[in-house]
């Protein structure tokens, strides 16, 4: 967590230093009144309910804030490629080899959209991607799980998709437009995957008898992970009153996990399966499900880095990354190559032979 | 018909090869782009098996004797040179095929018409990335070469005449012939259905669509040699056909990392018969 903010504070003090040189005060007005104004300014327009855009004014913190949320958001989708790229080679039917296949595409696409919207904070892709692979950002702990069997490709459907649209749907309404706009898209896109997952699992539990004992017990590995993605309780959350100050968050992490057991304990009915919880049952007086103690202790461990797949998932991402950086390189050489000059004003100049070129 | 085989057969292996790139590509535009091509191949797959039986059962319960792809198609990939030369050399060859069969009033021509356009847009992206490591630093020119050299010799099995698709020499007889070899060697599995299959093909007319294969395999040198000149590549001047060439994936023999693919590929629903997923 200590090389996460020391992160944090480099890339929101030279992000800052961009906006006060842009957008400050007339020369001479003391940095302490310039930026008092800024702030008020900033304020004003989140009260308001407008978008701050890129190259507004915002505070380093607020900054800070959210590219460590879209980092980990953007790196949550690709590390969340690997658990079910584990079943593409082994999906049990063309058709849901297809279905696969697609999500695990949208999964790519998404980070895509997320890095290019952290990128308008200053920092970069490559950045971003260098602080993951060392360790100093994070990603979603759901995906240290493993995926053991067909179901629970399902299951992640169903549930872990199920949560993150719970998380997601109020960032569409996220104060930083960009944020905003990619989550309108990608839940769009997620909704649609957690129906696959569902109508998965619904196949598998009407199906055989080995099969639906398949989706009970990938529903029961994969409930209390599905819930820990809502992350600590509020009283032991760190970032929730400043981020849900700024708009960036829109509810409590309690309220958002009240929020998904209310939704998946009927679907769970629908599906015939049970939810591995003696204590879930409604609560007329709150009009909500009471539910189970989290296991707290597994959650700390798997943020730790000790849960079941995290060094896997962390090393075949460097590895991907490392065996590809040579096809990257190749990509850079031919486009410094064949780019014409007038594209590449800012470049030292390339042989003349390839200069006419534009491939 | 079991030249729907053949082809479907092609899609479905190397939609399966390209599946298994997700989560490992060299940047994230690959990973969007390489599950994108094997999407679409896995749509051509579905629909041309269709056209033979059930296409699951066709995917998961024939064995390795019964399938009629292109050893090219079922190569493990190797490093990303060596899938990009795979998928130059596929890729090519189906879009001129497919070109001529859409061009045609065959069986195909309607279905040939739909994939041309992925296809196309399947042969840029190997292309252009022909060109990138070709003509990019020392390293990729060596791995993309290397690549080109070591499929070359599974190329020359493209233009042997697929029954169906070839307006000379096409029988009911030889369609039957190879039906009852595909029948013969499937698992006990899938054995009735399979068989139910290929009395499908048996009875299947010829095409009809003409295709020219010594035409078809001019034009397919003269695109591929162009490309690998202009990424200052050179050609490889291996063996393609004959004893030391590779070549009977049309007749169900195929390479040994075939059927490893296959059993990763088939076991869980060959776990559970007759399970619905």
């Amino acid at each position: 967590m200590a090389a996460v903010t020391a992160d944090q504070k480099t890339q929101s003090t030279s992000g800052t230093a961009k906006a006060a040189g842009t957008e400050a005060g007339p020369a001479g007005t003391a940095p302490e009144a310039a930026d008092a104004a800024l702030l008020a300014a900033f304020d004003a327009a989140v009260a308001a309910d407008d978008r701050i855009e890129p190259r507004d004014w915002m505070p380093e913190a607020y900054r800070a804030t959210l590219v460590r949320q879209m980092a980990q958001h953007a790196h949550s989708e690709i590390i969340g490629m690997q658990p079910e790229a584990n079943w593409i080679t082994r999906a049990p039917s063309l058709r849901r080899k297809a279905i696969l296949m697609a999500k695990v595409q949208d999964e790519a696409g998404h980070g895509l959209y997320l890095y290019s919207a952290a990128e308008t904070l200053g920092t970069s892709r490559e950045e971003l991607l260098d602080k993951l692979h060392a360790g100093r950002q994070r990603y979603s702990s759901i995906f240290n799980y493993p995926t053991l069997t067909w179901a629970d490709v399902g299951a992640i459907g169903w549930l872990v998709d199920g949560a993150a649209i719970t998380n997601q749907v109020p960032l569409c309404r996220c104060s930083y437009g960009p944020y905003a706009r990619a989550m309108v898209r990608i839940c769009k896109e997620e909704s649609f995957h957690q129906r696959q997952g569902y109508e998965l699992l619904l196949a598998l539990s009407r199906g055989t008898e080995a099969q639906h004992a398949m989706a009970q017990d990938a529903v029961d590995r994969w409930w209390w992970p599905s819930l820990m993605m809502f992350g600590p309780p509020d009283d032991a959350s760190s970032h929730s009153a400043q981020s849900m100050a700024w708009k960036i968050k829109r509810h409590s992490n309690d309220e958002l996990r009240q929020r998904f057991v209310d939704i998946c304990v009927p679907q769970a009915e629908a599906l015939g399966l049970t939810l591995p919880d003696p204590d879930i049952r409604w609560n007329e007086e709150r009009g909500q499900h009471d539910f189970g103690a989290i296991d707290w202790t597994e959650f700390q461990q798997v943020l730790k880095g000790d849960g079941p797949c995290n060094e896997q998932r962390i090393t075949q991402r460097r590895r991907a990354h490392e065996e590809g950086a040579w096809v990257r390189d190749a990509a850079a050489a031919y486009a410094a190559k064949h780019t014409a000059p007038s594209a590449r004003t800012a470049q030292p100049a390339q042989p003349a032979q390839h200069v006419e070129e534009t491939a | 018909m079991s030249a729907a085989l053949a082809l479907g057969d092609d899609a479905l292996v190397l939609s399966h090869r390209l599946g298994e790139w997700a989560g490992h590509a060299p940047v994230l535009e690959e990973e969007v782009a390489l599950a994108n091509i094997a999407l679409d191949l896995l749509g051509q797959a579905r629909v041309l098996l269709s056209l033979v039986g059930d296409e699951d059962e066709l995917a998961y319960l024939r064995e390795e004797r019964a399938f009629r792809n292109l050893q090219l198609v079922e190569q493990p990939n190797g490093d990303f040179a060596h899938t990009i030369a795979r998928q130059l050399y596929f890729s090519v060859y189906q879009h001129l095929l497919y070109e001529r069969l859409a061009a045609g009033d065959g069986r195909f021509a309607e279905l040939a018409a739909k994939a041309v356009k992925e296809v196309a847009y399947h042969r840029d992206h190997a292309e252009q990335w022909v060109l990138r490591l070709g003509d990019g630093t020392a390293e990729s020119h060596g791995r993309m070469q290397a690549g080109l050299e070591a499929l070359w010799r599974f190329t020359g099995e493209m233009f042997q005449p697929i029954e169906g698709l070839d307006a000379a020499g096409t029988t009911a007889a030889a369609d039957a012939a190879d039906a009852t070899d595909a029948s013969a060697t499937a698992g006990t599995a899938g054995a009735t259905t399979t068989t139910e299959a290929a009395a499908a093909i048996g009875t299947a007319g010829t095409d009809g669509s003409g295709v020219d294969w010594a035409e078809l395999e001019g034009a397919w040198l003269a695109a591929v040699t162009a490309t690998v000149e202009r990424a200052t590549l050179t050609l490889p001047t291996g063996a393609r056909t004959g004893a030391w060439a590779a070549g009977a994936g049309r007749q169900g023999l195929h390479t040994e990392p075939f059927g490893r693919m296959l059993a990763e590929m088939q076991h869980l629903h060959r776990s559970h018969p007759g399970a619905s997923w």
